[in-house]
């Protein structure tokens, strides 16, 4: 992998949202209107449940958190869309660009992005409504390195789509993080689900995540085996999502719908 | 050097087993009616398309294995393909640029932005240039790698006879002072006259015909490059 070529996949990215003002509007909007939304509701359940009566900021801690997965997500996939929608696909296909180099460029990009609109949500959260991200202790490095994989692999999954079915896909891309939701329990304990569901939501690493973080607002207690499965389940979706990306660039270049994906 | 060279979709056979070889320092007309095949082979020589059969060498290596390598050396400029509309000229260049490694980054954009008359439009967005500033631009981004093998797919459609002519000169001048090998797509039967040391006829998938202008004008017994064509097209 060359430095400069992954540089030169930021550099375009990072033109386009510099040169825009609504973008990067756009960026930060979204994120801080789910962080006052969830702020909201998370004071009423503190004062009305009694599940949430021994701490503060567990629902807006899981809602920052699932967001910063949201986006990264999103982020991924706008990266790709939007070489679609400017017709630069084929450019960047015919430059000396490996397919690692790309995968890297995207992975950096969009977290450049995420953090951009998530940074000013967290750090709007503590003083309208008294919680810190950091009250997860050192443990929220792990968890935050564990949902951006996952995001990473989504978007991996959702760009795959996009190289085989071109940009009818786009929709899914849109839409893949909420079919997950239900499931990653976010907001709730994973016995909420019914028991066959439980063993389906088992194999996403959002459970574990969330669960963690759960444990450690409300018991003080972390548990490191949660983090672990989370981050082993990651790292096995992460390589098959990159092995599916592989496969589906080949398929493209089989079907020869590189040459007009956009169009 | 293209040998054996096929693609098939399904039950359509879009390119029958071509096999042709392009010497450095010269430009080669690819001349065809529509969907004879020349953008799949163009494609195939990009990487783009896997062919099912055969293979595409450049400089002796194999494109299929040595993707990256290749492509280093060469570009490509298409209608039908843009730069991102959001970023300026000088943007798309820097971003292209580097992204080929190009040593000395600053003084070629700007050589090029002057070559290509593009100063006082430098910090202008690309989407808000005319299709034929559009289209030097895009030139411009095919030369910033001062490509070996330079594949041009209809490289003057939407210019004014001025800027077309203007264009065909800048590309002249640098396959002569580069020695670059050039692939030229073309329907436009006086720049492909004008430029091309030989021409490749296609049809159905298939080179049916090759050789110098004036040969092939003969050979045929028209008067011009634009009646051989229309017979082949059409017999």
């Amino acid at each position: 992998m060359k430095f400069y070529r992954i540089y030169a996949l930021f550099l375009r990215h990072f033109y386009l949202i510099k040169s825009s003002f609504p973008r990067i509007l756009d960026l930060i909007y979204w994120p801080t209107i789910q962080i006052i939304l969830w702020g909201f509701i998370s004071k009423f359940f503190t004062m009305h449940s009694e599940f949430y009566s021994n701490t503060t900021g567990v629902i807006l801690s899981a809602a920052i958190l699932y967001d910063f997965l949201f986006r990264s997500s999103i982020s991924f996939n706008m990266l790709f869309l939007e070489e679609i929608w400017s017709r630069n696909f084929t450019n960047l296909f015919i430059a000396p660009l490996k397919i690692s180099e790309i995968i890297t460029g995207l992975t950096v990009t969009a977290l450049i992005r995420t953090l951009i609109g998530v940074i000013p949500a967290v750090l709007l959260a503590t003083p309208f409504f008294g919680v810190s991200l950091f009250n997860l202790g050192p443990s929220l490095v792990l968890l935050f390195l564990s949902l951006y994989f996952f995001g990473m692999t989504l978007g991996l999954l959702v760009v795959s789509g996009l190289l085989k079915y071109g940009p009818a896909f786009e929709n899914v891309a849109w839409s893949s993080l909420f079919l997950l939701a239900p499931l990653g329990c976010i907001y709730y304990p994973i016995s909420i689900l019914p028991d066959w569901l439980q063993i389906i939501a088992k194999t996403l690493p959002l459970v574990y995540i969330f669960e963690e973080v759960r444990s450690i607002l409300l018991n003080n207690v972390v548990n490191y085996s949660n983090i672990m499965i989370a981050l082993t389940l990651n790292l096995i979706y992460f390589t098959s999502a990159v092995i599916i990306f592989y496969a589906a660039f080949n398929a493209a270049r089989n079907r020869g719908t590189l040459v007009n994906i956009g169009e | 050097m293209i040998n054996n060279l096929s693609k098939k979709y399904k039950n359509i056979l879009a390119v029958n087993n071509l096999n042709f070889k392009i010497n450095k320092g010269k430009i080669i007309g690819l001349l065809g009616p529509n969907g004879c095949g020349k953008s799949t082979t163009i494609g195939m020589m990009l990487g783009l398309i896997k062919p099912s059969q055969g293979s595409v060498m450049i400089n002796g290596l194999n494109i299929e294995n040595n993707r990256t390598e290749v492509l280093e050396k060469m570009n490509f400029i298409s209608p039908y393909i843009e730069l991102p509309k959001k970023l300026t000229i000088e943007e798309n260049l820097k971003v292209y640029g580097r992204m080929y490694g190009v040593k000395n980054l600053k003084d070629k954009i700007e050589e090029l932005i002057e070559k290509f008359n593009l100063v006082e439009f430098k910090n202008r967005k690309t989407g808000e240039l005319s299709s034929g500033q559009k289209n030097r631009v895009s030139l411009a981004k095919a030369l910033i790698n001062d490509p070996e093998i330079l594949l041009l797919d209809e490289p003057t459609t939407s210019l004014d006879p001025d800027v077309g002519d203007y264009v065909r000169s800048i590309i002249e001048d640098f396959a002569s002072k580069k020695n670059a090998t050039i692939l030229l797509a073309s329907h436009n039967m006086n720049e492909v006259e004008r430029l091309c040391d030989e021409v490749m006829m296609m049809k159905r998938g298939q080179i049916i015909d090759k050789g110098i202008s004036d040969d092939l004008i003969k050979k045929h017994g028209r008067k011009n490059l634009e009646e051989v064509f229309l017979k082949i097209a059409r017999g």
